[in-house]
């Protein structure tokens, strides 16, 4: 085992698949002679050449349709997005072209791309550069949306991602490129819709993705200190979502927490909430909880921008609402 | 009427020419029919009029190793790729034995075979797909051209600016048809375009324009054959404006008040069909007994296929989940 980076976990799933398939290419902004705006794409250029690991201009509709494009007929391109708020220029390309084309075609196009980037708050940054766009694209069918929180399952994720003949959205987040984790020397894949158990616990089930993982193994320690024992499960794939491995918790814990760092309205989280709330309906002991961001604009006040995120006291609060505490 | 290319050509290709163009409207007039009979439903955006060019340049590819794209009118481009009409009227009335399945309908007609990429119906948003088709000839070292055909509505679109951007700095074998029919929905292009001369669109990215009248298929047939080899050598993007007319409204439900009939008439006098009709019987190519045998073959070819169409099954209900993902 090694230990490496997000930012190099993510950066040798796509060295290896390129060195796999000639077929992978890499485009988007600054990723080829900068070296990625993250560095993500880190010495890829010198490895394969400006045909494979390509700079765009600032054209956002324009490259990642020309990604779709050349993934219809038979290259597998890897589009980066420098962050998921700048694919908001490009989503009619990936709502109108990518999601519909096999469909609307009868079957006769596939889209194997990967459309990666960093999702969600950073910091200071306020409202145009600070958000989590994933019920956006998670809302349509025709994609498919990873969202890894380890270095380990950041390369196993991507490789996977890579390969599967469908349009896949990849998120990332600034906040974990530096995030160190252990990863095998030997090859591995982690599969679509397969959660991972993160912790074992009886008393509560807390479900989480991406980023907010760590705020919420930081809540379930202060809980495993004040004498509950939360199971906390990571989503990592949410489309196709392992709906089972959720139920399965709540079946054991009868009470459910949700934290994701998005908006409550429409969301990934509030989608979990009602699944749960659904199919666990006779085990559940309280409502399910959600604890997402605030219905706000992120602020670039660093006090008032934290206040709008999901936090460890809010997780805990909500943790003591499901389990009628105090 | 340009003579050119199309004398040396002789017979055979003006017969194909007016066979194809002749197809198109037959086929153009049946499918208005069956609309009107509410046989089909939903947007249908009518060729007539404009036959000349589809039919004009299409004949310049290979369709082995080139593209066509097409926007949501692409009745003509698919007949003129090859497409079987019993096939498209199947699409059409959304039958099972449809090219899309039943799926696409009027707007969505593909064949994978064909190297027919759609049928897209947002405006616009084909143009770099169409591009990335181009990367993905450059990528692979192959040979082959990209038509891409969109409307005067089309040319606007920050998609269509960004394509040709692109294009340029990577020297994509891409020839950007605009098929200026004169009216984006019921708005003459000269009153929202800040240029009435469309060919200099591609001046800023270096890219070299050139007017053609789409009313005449040997004139469409002989610059495109030019543009199409110069772009196969020279790996590089063209540009051509196309001037042509509809016939008919933007769609079925577009009673077309915003011109005069004057105007219509007009056009109607330098009908694609008639002229290369005249011009051939002129130098005894055909006669007017050929012509009304050719129009009956074709109008039962067109019969046949509403024949086919009618009796054709509905799609399976559980076909309604299918094509979403691979």
């Amino acid at each position: 085992m090694a230990i490496v980076t997000v930012r190099e976990a993510l950066r040798q799933a796509m060295d290896e698949e390129m060195d796999r398939d000639e077929n992978v290419i890499l485009l988007g902004e600054e990723v080829a002679q900068y070296n990625g705006a993250y560095k993500v794409s880190q010495g890829l250029l010198d490895k394969y050449g400006p045909k494979r690991v390509i700079d765009t201009p600032i054209s956002e509709e324009g490259f990642t349709g020309i990604g779709i494009g050349a993934a219809l007929v038979g290259l597998r391109p890897i589009i980066e997005w420098m962050t998921l708020n700048f694919s908001i220029q490009a989503m009619d390309q990936v709502f109108s072209n990518a999601a519909k084309m096999r469909y609307m075609s009868g079957g006769q196009f596939s889209c194997p791309a990967v459309f990666r980037g960093p999702n969600g708050p950073a910091e200071y940054l306020s409202s145009q550069h600070s958000q989590a766009l994933q019920a956006m694209y998670a809302h349509m069918p025709g994609l498919k949306m990873m969202a890894p929180s380890t270095a380990y399952d950041a390369k196993g994720m991507l490789k996977t991602a890579i390969r599967d003949d469908n349009p896949v959205i990849y998120l990332e987040s600034e906040l974990m490129y530096a995030l160190k984790g252990e990863i095998p020397s030997e090859e591995y894949l982690i599969p679509f819709g397969e959660a991972a158990v993160r912790r074992q616990g009886k008393d509560v089930t807390i479900v989480s993705y991406s980023k907010p993982m760590r705020t919420v193994e930081a809540a379930a320690k202060h809980l495993e200190n004040m004498g509950v024992d939360a199971e906390v499960i990571d989503l990592r794939s949410i489309r196709p979502l392992d709906e089972q491995a959720v139920y399965r918790s709540v079946q054991k814990t009868n009470c459910c927490v949700i934290v994701d760092e998005a908006w409550p309205f429409a969301s990934v989280g509030s989608h979990v909430a009602w699944l749960v709330s659904k199919n666990c309906f006779d085990w559940l002991d309280a409502p399910v909880e959600l604890v997402s961001g605030e219905d706000v604009p992120m602020p670039y006040n660093h006090k008032l921008e934290l206040a709008a995120q999901p936090s460890v006291e809010k997780i805990i609060a909500a943790v003591k609402n499901v389990m009628y505490m105090e | 009427m340009a003579e050119d290319s199309g004398k040396s050509k002789g017979a055979k290709l003006l017969n194909k020419f007016l066979r194809e163009m002749l197809l198109i409207r037959r086929f153009e007039e049946k499918s208005s029919k069956m609309y009107g009979l509410r046989k089909i439903g939903g947007f249908c955006h009518l060729y007539i009029g404009q036959e000349a060019s589809a039919v004009g340049s299409i004949a310049a590819l290979d369709l082995k190793k080139d593209y066509v794209l097409t926007a949501y009118r692409d009745h003509g481009h698919a007949l003129a790729c090859g497409m079987d009409p019993r096939v498209l009227m199947a699409e059409l009335y959304g039958k099972s034995t449809g090219c899309s399945r039943g799926k696409g309908g009027s707007m969505h007609f593909f064949d994978a075979e064909k190297h027919f990429l759609g049928g897209n119906g947002i405006v616009g948003a084909h143009i770099p797909i169409a591009t990335g088709v181009g990367l993905k000839i450059v990528t692979k070292d192959e040979d082959g051209v990209v038509l891409c055909y969109f409307g005067d509505g089309a040319i606007h679109q920050g998609s269509f600016h960004e394509s040709l951007n692109m294009a340029k700095i990577w020297n994509l074998p891409v020839v950007y048809i605009c098929e200026n029919n004169q009216y984006g929905m019921g708005t003459e292009f000269k009153r929202v375009s800040a240029v009435d001369d469309f060919s200099v669109m591609g001046a800023s990215y270096g890219i070299e324009g050139k007017q053609v009248n789409g009313m005449d298929v040997l004139e469409v047939y002989g610059e495109l054959s030019k543009t199409v080899e110069k772009t196969r050598r020279e790996k590089i993007p063209s540009f051509i404006e196309v001037r042509t007319y509809r016939y008919k409204g933007h769609s079925m439900s577009d009673p077309a008040k915003y011109r005069s009939k004057e105007e219509l008439e007009s056009y109607k006098e330098q009908d694609p069909i008639l002229i290369l009709k005249a011009l051939m019987i002129e130098r005894k190519m055909l006669t007017e007994e050929g012509y009304k045998k050719l129009d009956k073959e074709l109008r039962s070819i067109c019969d046949e296929a509403v024949k086919f169409a009618e009796e054709s099954p509905e799609p399976e209900l559980e076909t309604l989940y299918e094509d979403v993902l691979v």
